[in-house]
């Protein structure tokens, strides 16, 4: 959109981002897995988001850290967190009642599309393809739902996925290491054979980035596009500071959910190396 | 706008035009410095960057208020080494790559200056100014300050450009004492030193406690720094603070800035506003009467 050179009302008026942190109630806290615990939330910013959007959430005079959104019943909205240490442990300490810091949502998120559809999860990747699910859930599309865990506790929202799955004859196949449940193995196995046997219009994908950059590859090769949602380290989520940067492209504002199109672009960077919090190339 | 010409040199740096990248904004990779270049940037300064690597502070690390950002990064970057192959990256984009730098002493600076002018740097910008961290506070002194222009220009022959802090009583003093010290140009402004504390918690937002602010809130205090220090020096000053419309970027020029840097306002605008600053200010000087960007560099100070 062109700027209005005319418009002088725009120019005396600062431009804000509407985007002050706003500080929620924690209204339930639920452990998912072992590891993984949902807090729920009301934000009425957030009502409208965009599946595989993000808030960065601030655990007062911790850190903030981002998390991606699920819309719940009633204007609810809740984040899975994975405990792997400072930050994520910290929050999963909190209590009902207490109080985290938000703003967002911040990001790209998926585009939905209608047709033969791949989904592909893989640990709390899975979290922000619920609300994709729930999306796309609407007949004539048809779901394959392929989900990766560790084990079988593990495994997350499987329940929900299979809800939403429910309403139009999807299909879910799961894949743990262990074996404990489903395919033993990772999510990636037995996707090979379904993408030689069907046409999928789409692959949507989140998870950890080897997995992702092996669906990538697999996509590529069966000539199917593919969304995948990326992470890098955020800091201000408004697209300013450079942190999160994998080629050319700001993970926090440009993605977090990349096309294939973008992914050919920085194929020397995904699922190769990533970047610490002083900008040094860390292997993946 | 055939005939207006809004190319500018500085400090023999040709720019295409004036609208410059501002320091630590998309600048920690070269891909992302490249793809400002590619935006329509006139020239591009890099993250600041240090002697080694640096984490910087956990986050919160930018915070909005009513009127601009306050940001509290802690000076992450890679440390010099990593950063020479992204500067060569940087170079991709063909137009001058000013290398930011800061240390904790005047041999560091030095150093880090001499590195980055060999990896390909047209010119050094020293952060003396950044107003959260314990290594740069060394620009609320003019000695201080005169003492690193003058140790990194004996071990450089790329221009050297000072980036001045707000916050002190007499900016002028400072920048006066740069230009003696032999400074190439003056960057003015960072940030101001600022905080936002959470009234629910009573925390303040922060994890550094106290940040600087940055966009429309500063723009006046800039206006106010350009248009005094560059009455009083003969080296060309950059304007940097708020801009996030072309009528910005106009009013810095005529307050006497030479050049002007982008920072928040990407945020607010995208990357496009480069290029849309440089088309406004083109058509005002060619709906102005003017030719040449340089006829209205100054022309407030003759009110
Ligand atoms: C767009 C996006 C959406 C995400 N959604 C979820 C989600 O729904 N659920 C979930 O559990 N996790 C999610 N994550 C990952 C989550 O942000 C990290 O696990 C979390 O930040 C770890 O913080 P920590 O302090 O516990 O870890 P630390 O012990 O501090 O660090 C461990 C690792 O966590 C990652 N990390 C730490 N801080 C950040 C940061 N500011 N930005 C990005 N990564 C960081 C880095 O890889 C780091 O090496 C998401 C990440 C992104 C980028
Ligand atoms: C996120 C962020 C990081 C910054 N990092 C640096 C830096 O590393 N070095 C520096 O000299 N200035 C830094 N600055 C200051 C800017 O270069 C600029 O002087 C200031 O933000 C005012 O300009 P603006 O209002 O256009 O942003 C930073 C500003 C922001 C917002
Ligand atoms: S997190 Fe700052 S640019 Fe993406």
């Amino acid at each position: 959109m062109p700027f209005n050179r005319s418009n002088h009302s725009k120019f005396l008026n600062p431009p804000i981002l509407h985007d002050k942190l706003r500080i929620v109630k924690i209204k339930e806290i639920k452990s998912e897995t072992p590891t993984i615990k949902s807090f729920t939330f009301v934000d009425e910013k957030c009502t409208e988001t965009s599946p595989g959007q993000y808030v960065m959430v601030w655990i007062p005079g911790i850190d903030e850290i981002p998390m991606s959104l699920l819309r719940e019943l009633n204007k609810n909205l809740m984040i899975a967190v994975k405990s792997i240490g400072g930050a994520s442990a910290a929050l999963h300490e909190l209590k009902k009642g207490d109080v985290l810091g938000i703003r967002g949502p911040y990001g790209h998120g998926f585009t939905s599309i209608t047709g033969n559809i791949m989904i592909v999860g893989g640990g709390i990747g899975i979290a922000p393809l619920v609300p994709l699910t729930k999306n796309l859930a609407n007949p004539p599309t048809k779901i394959t739902f392929i989900l990766g865990a560790t084990t079988h506790e593990e495994l997350l929202f499987l329940d929900k996925i299979r809800m939403e799955l429910s309403k139009n004859d999807g299909r879910i196949i799961v894949a743990t290491e262990d074996g404990s449940f489903g395919f033993k193995g990772l999510a990636t196995d037995p996707i090979e054979q379904l993408l030689k046997k069907q046409k999928f219009d789409m692959i949507f994908t989140c998870g950890p980035e080897k997995m992702m950059k092996k669906m990538f590859q697999l996509a590529e090769q069966y000539k199917t596009p593919i969304q995948a949602s990326l992470e890098r380290i955020m800091r201000c989520s408004i697209g300013l500071c450079g942190s999160c940067m994998i080629g050319k492209f700001r993970v926090c504002k440009d993605g977090p959910v990349f096309s294939s199109e973008q992914l050919r672009e920085v194929k020397n960077e995904f699922g190769t190396f990533k970047r610490d919090f002083s900008g040094i190339k860390v292997k993946i | 706008m055939v005939g207006v010409n809004s190319t500018i040199e500085i400090a023999g740096l040709k720019l295409r035009n004036p609208v410059m990248l501002a320091a630590g904004v998309l600048g920690v990779t070269g891909f992302s410095l490249k793809r400002v270049a590619e935006a329509g940037a006139g020239a591009i300064v890099t993250k600041s960057i240090g002697i080694k690597p640096r984490d910087g502070y956990p986050n919160p690390t930018i915070t909005e208020t009513n009127c601009g950002l306050l940001n509290a990064m802690g000076l992450p970057n890679p440390g010099v080494e990593d950063f020479e192959c992204e500067l060569k990256i940087a170079k991709e984009g063909g137009v001058s790559v000013i290398a930011s730098i800061f240390g904790a002493s005047k041999e560091e600076f030095a150093y880090v200056g001499s590195v980055m002018e060999e990896a390909g740097a047209d010119a050094i910008e020293l952060n003396v100014s950044c107003p959260h961290t314990e290594v740069v506070a060394l620009g609320q002194s003019p000695d201080l300050t005169s003492d690193v222009v003058e140790t990194v220009k004996k071990g450089v022959d790329i221009p050297v450009f000072v980036k001045l802090t707000p916050n002190v009583t007499d900016i002028v003093l400072v920048a006066k004492s740069a230009e003696r010290a032999g400074a190439d140009a003056i960057t003015c402004i960072n940030t101001l030193r600022a905080m936002a504390v959470d009234v629910e918690t009573g925390k303040p937002i922060l994890a550094n406690k106290v940040g600087g602010l940055s966009g429309p809130a500063i723009k006046p205090v800039a206006v106010r720094c350009v248009f005094e220090i560059s009455k009083e020096v003969n080296i060309p000053v950059i304007g940097c603070g708020g801009i996030t419309y072309w009528q910005d970027a106009v009013e810095f020029l005529l307050a006497g800035a030479s050049a002007i840097q982008i920072g928040t306002a990407i945020a607010f605008r995208g990357l496009s506003v480069f290029k849309e600053i440089t088309d406004g200010i083109q058509e005002y000087l060619s709906k102005k009467g003017y030719r040449n960007l340089k006829e209205i560099v100054g022309l407030s100070h003759k009110f």
